[in-house]
């Protein structure tokens, strides 16, 4: 944190602290941790939409519980005037409703924060001299400004009324923000909204707080940002790589992508259906690309196990599909509300038989958006299923970036159904493979049937042993057609030096702050971070070879023989026994901390 | 308004009449004097008597020796996997209203590893033709019992003869809420061509099950519905709702009771229409929901509802 800017262009503004001091600070994290019904979500929301349209980067992080109703939950959010890629290590600021909420979180207070807590509800151990305890009434203020009702509906906005005074945000843009979230809804519930909000940021502090906070002001970009998690980002995604037509069956952490298809698709004359089960979402998604229409389906972990007889069709009749698998942890039921990255093995190899498709993992909530346009278009290209490895954390989280250039990136759809030529050959052995979707007039009168058994070249089944190996050499050589189009990913840090660290997914974020934070201590480290699973880019190797060490990140188990699933596939590929892992399995985002420990563990970096 | 191009020439001539040879595809692997061939033989007759267009012919199909179906008729097609031919055709359906979806299966793919999507597909009222060739076991895996075997049915996994209750397809398809439902058998060609014509003219979900013999590993099963082999076919009389005196004894299609009632005679049990109603169909109602959805943002192209969902996001 630096120090005071004298030429800040307004005074803080907290009411009846006069006497305060203003400090700027580059980024902050906030907590506020409460049950799931109190709507901290929405709190949290609200701040990283303000952020995002300040300019300043922000990045949130959310759990919830699997229970049905309610149970502890925090969101977090870390706002900033750089470039922020992690939702935080520690907090800077506490917000804590309950009793419990207190006790579980403080740990998480950085020494020196403020821990702003209900004091209707929370004792909290002030004797504990490390941390700044500021009471306030939050239940009992929001229901005096609200009304007796409000007890659990307003103090959320009562808080965020607090923080907007603290942090000395954009009041009015967050007033408009407020209008527009609760505008669609019954009046009366944005009139109480504001009113709590107002009341918060209205309630005297005095100098409890002694100081101010004001964020940096970050550097005008010039262009428009949005904020929004990654589900949406993935959803939006598709709708822009031209998908229209989709099938999926509830599941947490996907079902939000399922849910906004089924509302967004009908306005681009499309549809999304909610199947009876994963077996017949799939099947039905095939329908509609077999029909010509791209589709997409998805699932977690334990329905894409579902998915896989029927992925193997899928890569056999050579049908263009997205399956997104937005991962949570495993296996089984698992920790279905916690982050894990334990399927990627699964995405590749899970299928019967010889069965390649292609598995890309977006790095952040930006990347959801985009790389579900790449997976369209992957898809379209090579008539191949494309896995979309998603994650708990991506999925919920809120990022700003900058709104995208549909004008650039807009794919229409297309349904060609052109007559076919009289030479028309679906799986022809030296070209891409040609769909002739049903309806197409096929000029030398045969029509096509699209099998799951081994085929020739115009899908006619054959089990001649030969064209079984030539058919299976086809289906893998599209993989490597793709490998061949891909750019090396970039090095972020030094070109060459002690270590690289590999990552893959939404580890993206913290691995890049670990190598920011190690090479301000003058450590010569790097971070390279994989997009494409399968196939992968071409060059790793070369770039393996300008490190002593390679450190794969993952959030998975070591496995029995010690390495994570991405770092196995690299070591069988590369033969590289420098390649080794950091893994973990505690259902949450790497800290910055815990990958430091990590390298730690094999060679010292901390002193 | 956005919507989805379809590229193809602005005129078109019409396919040739279709007749035998024009649909015809490879040989049938079945056995010689399997029912399939007469199922095949009265679905060429169906579709030539109703005209529908080459390019439009779509046969969809799972696993088993029925469902090798679609090789067998020259049109497009889908040999999909066991059980799940009627999800793989909801899609189809939902999204190509110009084609004649049909789904051939038999009582394994159908009653057994597809059975919860038989029911969900009834339930949407799919527009589809399900054609359930029923030949009481399971042929192409060579002789193991089925869903439909009746108990006491000697097969490889129940030497001693099977024990379980046979699925009621008709009291089970009626029950499930599909919108047209009749029953045939195989040595019948012209009962059944009658079935198929209407089941396929009818919008929605229409199943027929036909009792389509398997000579090697269940010889016999259907003769007890077979005049030629001293059974009986009998039909239901169905109520034509004229003042003719013996009307009122007929069946009313559209009761469903009745339809179940009908399905409780023992066997061989009638033949002919069962339940026959009109529901909307699934494929109305999302017609009617993209339908909504376009009228609320009017001539928006898909890039401009596209920018206007993010710029609800700033």
């Amino acid at each position: 944190m630096s120090t005071a800017a004298p030429s800040s262009p307004s005074e803080p503004r907290v009411s009846g602290r006069h006497s305060v001091r203003s400090k700027t600070v580059d980024d902050a994290v906030i907590r506020i941790a409460g049950n799931s019904q109190d709507g901290i979500q929405t709190i949290g929301g609200l701040l990283a939409r303000l952020a995002g349209r300040t300019d300043q980067d922000v990045i949130t992080y959310m759990t919830i519980p699997s229970t049905i109703s309610g149970g502890p939950s925090i969101f977090q959010v870390r706002i900033g005037s750089g470039e922020i890629l992690s939702p935080g290590d520690q907090a800077d600021f506490l917000v804590a409703f309950y009793e419990h909420s207190y006790k579980s979180h403080i740990g998480f207070l950085r020494e020196g924060g403020i821990c702003l807590y209900d004091s209707d509800e929370v004792k909290p151990d002030t004797s504990d001299k490390r941390f700044v305890y500021v009471p306030v009434p939050l239940t009992s203020a929001t229901v005096e400004a609200v009304g007796g009702t409000a007890k659990d509906r307003g103090k959320n906005m009562f808080a965020l009324g607090l923080l907007c005074s603290v942090f000395d945000l954009d009041r009015e843009r967050l007033v408009e923000i407020i209008s527009r979230q609760f505008g669609s809804k019954d009046e009366s519930i944005l009139r109480n909204a504001l009113l709590a909000f107002d009341a918060g940021y209205a309630y005297p502090l005095g100098d409890i707080l002694d100081l101010a906070f004001q964020l940096k002001p970050a550097t005008a970009s010039g262009k428009t940002r949005v904020a929004t998690d990654g589900n949406t980002a993935m959803a939006l995604g598709l709708i822009a790589g031209g998908v229209r037509h989709g099938a999926g069956y509830p599941i947490t952490p996907w079902s939000p992508i399922m849910e906004q298809l089924r509302v967004e698709l009908p306005q681009y004359g499309g549809m999304f259906i909610q199947s009876e089960d994963e077996l017949a979402a799939i099947s039905t998604a095939l329908g509609f690309s077999y029909a010509g229409h791209l589709a997409v389906t998805g699932s977690a972990g334990p329905g894409l196990s579902l998915k896989m007889e029927a992925l193997s069709w899928a890569t056999m009749a050579e049908i263009p599909l997205i399956v997104i698998n937005v991962q949570r942890g495993g296996p089984s039921t698992g920790l279905p509300t916690s982050v894990e990255q334990s399927d990627l093995m699964q995405a590749i190899y899970g299928s019967h038989g010889d069965c390649p498709r292609v598995v890309l993992a977006p790095k952040d909530v930006e990347d959801c958006f985009y790389i579900a346009i790449e997976a369209a278009r992957i898809a379209r290209k090579y008539s191949v299923p494309v896995i979309i490895l998603s994650d708990q954390a991506l999925s919920s989280r809120i990022e700003a970036f900058t709104e995208p250039d549909l004008a650039k990136v807009m794919v229409e759809p297309v349904l060609d159904l052109n007559p076919a030529p009289a030479e028309y050959k679906p799986y022809p052995l030296n070209a891409e493979t040609r769909h002739a979707p049903p309806g197409t007039r096929m000029t030398g009168g045969t029509y096509p049937v699209v099998t799951g058994l081994e085929h020739d070249e115009m899908g006619h089944p054959t089990s001649n042993p030969d064209l079984h190996m030539k058919m299976t050499a086809r289906r893998r050589n599209k993989l490597r057609r793709l490998e061949a189009e891909l750019k090396t990913p970039e090095v972020y840090g030094d070109a060459n030096g002690e270590i690289l660290l590999v990552g893959w997914g939404s580890t993206y974020g913290p691995i890049r702050e670990a190598v920011t934070q190690l090479r301000e201590q003058g450590l010569k480290l790097a971070a390279i971070h994989l997009r494409h699973l399968h196939p992968m880019a071409p060059g790793l190797e070369k770039v393996f070879d300008r490190y002593d060490h390679i450190f794969v990140v993952e959030m998975n188990d070591e496995g029995v023989y010690g390495q994570g699933q991405l770092a196995t596939l690299l070591r069988s590929r590369f033969c590289n026994p420098k390649i080794r892992s950091i893994c973990k399995t505690d259902g949450l985002t790497f800290k910055i901390r815990e990958i430091i420990a990590g390298i730690d563990d094999f060679i010292a970096v901390t002193a | 308004m956005s919507s989805i191009t379809i590229k193809r020439p602005e005129a078109i001539e019409p396919a040739p009449k279709l007749d035998k040879k024009a649909l015809s595809a490879d040989h049938p692997t079945w056995c010689p004097g399997c029912g399939d061939f007469a199922v095949l033989a009265s679905f060429f007759k169906v579709v030539q008597n109703l005209g529908i267009p080459h390019e439009q012919i779509c046969t969809i199909a799972g696993i088993g020796c029925s469902s090798r179906f679609p090789y067998f008729v020259n049109g497009h097609g889908v040999h999909y996997i066991h059980g799940r031919a009627i999800p793989l055709a909801t899609g189809v359906s939902l999204s190509r209203p110009d084609l004649n979806v049909f789904v051939f299966g038999g009582d394994g793919d159908g009653f057994s590893i597809g059975g919860n999507h038989l029911e969900h597909a009834a339930r949407k009222n799919l527009n589809l033709t399900y054609v359930i060739m029923d030949n009481f076991v399971y042929g192409l895996t060579k002789k193991q019992t089925s869903p439909t075997s009746p108990v006491g049915f000697k097969s490889k996994t129940d030497p001693w003869g099977a024990q379980d209750e046979p699925v009621n397809p008709m009291r089970k398809l009626v029950a499930s809420g599909a919108t047209f439902v009749a029953r045939t058998h195989a040595a019948q060609v012209n009962h059944m061509s009658e079935m198929f014509e209407r089941a396929i003219k009818h919008p929605g979900f229409s199943v027929v099950e036909v009792l389509s013999e398997c000579v090697v590993f269940f010889k016999g099963s259907f003769d007890a519905a077979n005049p030629r082999k001293g059974g009986e076919f009998p039909l239901i009389p169905e109520k034509q709702w004229d003042d003719s005196p013996d009307d009122w004894k007929a069946h009313d299609t559209t009761d469903l009771s009745k339809a179940i009632k009908l399905a409780e005679e023992p066997w061989p049990g009638k033949f002919g229409v069962f339940y026959e109603v009109e529901r909307t169909t699934k494929n109305a109602n999302e017609q009617a929901l993209i339908a909504d959805a376009q009228a609320k943002v009017g001539n928006a192209s898909s890039q401009e509802i596209l920018a206007k969902r993010f710029a609800r996001m700033r």
